[in-house]
């Protein structure tokens, strides 16, 4: 059971009030990309055991949608931030590597 | 014009809560930037409330204004005086950013009370309902059962809750059979004896 804490409303709720929208921090392929960007856009997907970032819906609460980063072994989450963020954000990585030191975000 | 009616037409539940149609209720949803000094001028001159603060309620259905996301305030006020109320907030509100939409008959009020009216909300939703972290003054927007709905205490033994019209007959049955005799947890309030 995961408790994710939605930074819009503050509310700490448990799993079955949000709704999951997949890996967050997607480049966006559209228009004038090759058909592997285009392809690699749609249907690739990290699938990692450990860190990993997500966004989420408060389906049942506030209606808004924002980022979670969390262990995808432990259910650990080391932190939510708002959609409105293009790059994982400063407090989001160091929450992450007080707890696990030797990870280091992908370029 | 048609008559108005609520979804539950009336309906009432006696046990150890008591689950009551709240009848019309005029609801009004303004959208806008809370934060901007113009709509917050707007919505006290208008409503007669400050803007409420994160998961604030202020006043009751029969007149109050509730927080419902950072730019999503829902006004109760009388079901006659909704679409008046509606032009006056559009009026006052002019030209900043803002949405202003009646919804008095797309949703329905449900009043819940009876001492045990913690343990009847907790059995439906995901939400820490202990006598000190849910008090009257702040509205919870979560799921009853596998609906949305949002509530808040107006006493500590009375509730109100709003739900989709569309879902008012389940709600309505689902906090009947959560508050009938017999089905007390006791878990926050001793059972009626
Ligand atoms: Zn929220």
């Amino acid at each position: 059971m995961l408790r994710l804490t939605c930074p819009y409303c503050g509310v700490t709720g448990e799993e079955t009030e949000f709704h999951p929208g997949g890996e967050a921090h997607l480049t966006r392929s559209g228009p004038g990309a090759t058909d592997e960007a285009f392809r690699d856009y749609l249907f690739q997907r990290r699938n990692p055991r450990g860190v990993h970032f997500e966004r989420w819906h408060h389906q049942y609460g506030c209606g808004k949608w924002f980022h979670a980063a969390r262990c995808t072994l432990t259910l650990e989450v080391f932190g939510t931030y708002t959609a409105q963020t293009a790059v994982i954000p400063e407090h989001i990585i160091d929450a992450i590597q007080s707890r696990r030191p030797d990870w280091r975000p992908e370029a | 014009m048609s008559d108005p009616r609520t979804a539950l037409q009336g309906a009432h539940f006696a046990g150890d809560v008591t689950v009551t149609d709240a009848g019309l209720i005029g609801m009004i949803s303004i959208r806008g930037d809370q934060s901007d000094s113009g709509f917050r001028t707007a919505i006290r001159h208008v409503t007669g409330h400050d803007v409420p603060d994160q998961r604030e309620m202020r006043g009751d259905a029969t007149g109050g204004l509730a927080w419902m996301s950072p730019d999503d305030l829902m006004l109760f006020c009388g079901h006659a005086q909704a679409n008046i109320m509606a032009d006056r907030l559009t009026a006052a509100l002019g030209d900043t950013r803002n949405m202003v939409t009646v919804l008095s008959d797309a949703r329905a009020v449900i009043r819940l009370h009876g001492a045990s009216v913690r343990d009847v909300l907790a059995k439906g939703a995901p939400v820490d309902l202990a006598p000190g972290k849910f008090e009257p003054g702040s509205i919870r927007r979560t799921r009853l059962g596998q609906v949305a709905v949002a509530f808040w205490l107006t006493g500590q033994d009375s509730a109100e809750l709003v739900c989709f019209r569309s879902v008012a007959g389940f709600v309505f049955d689902w906090l009947s059979v959560a508050a009938a005799h017999g089905a007390s947890v006791a878990y926050h309030a001793k059972p009626l004896t």
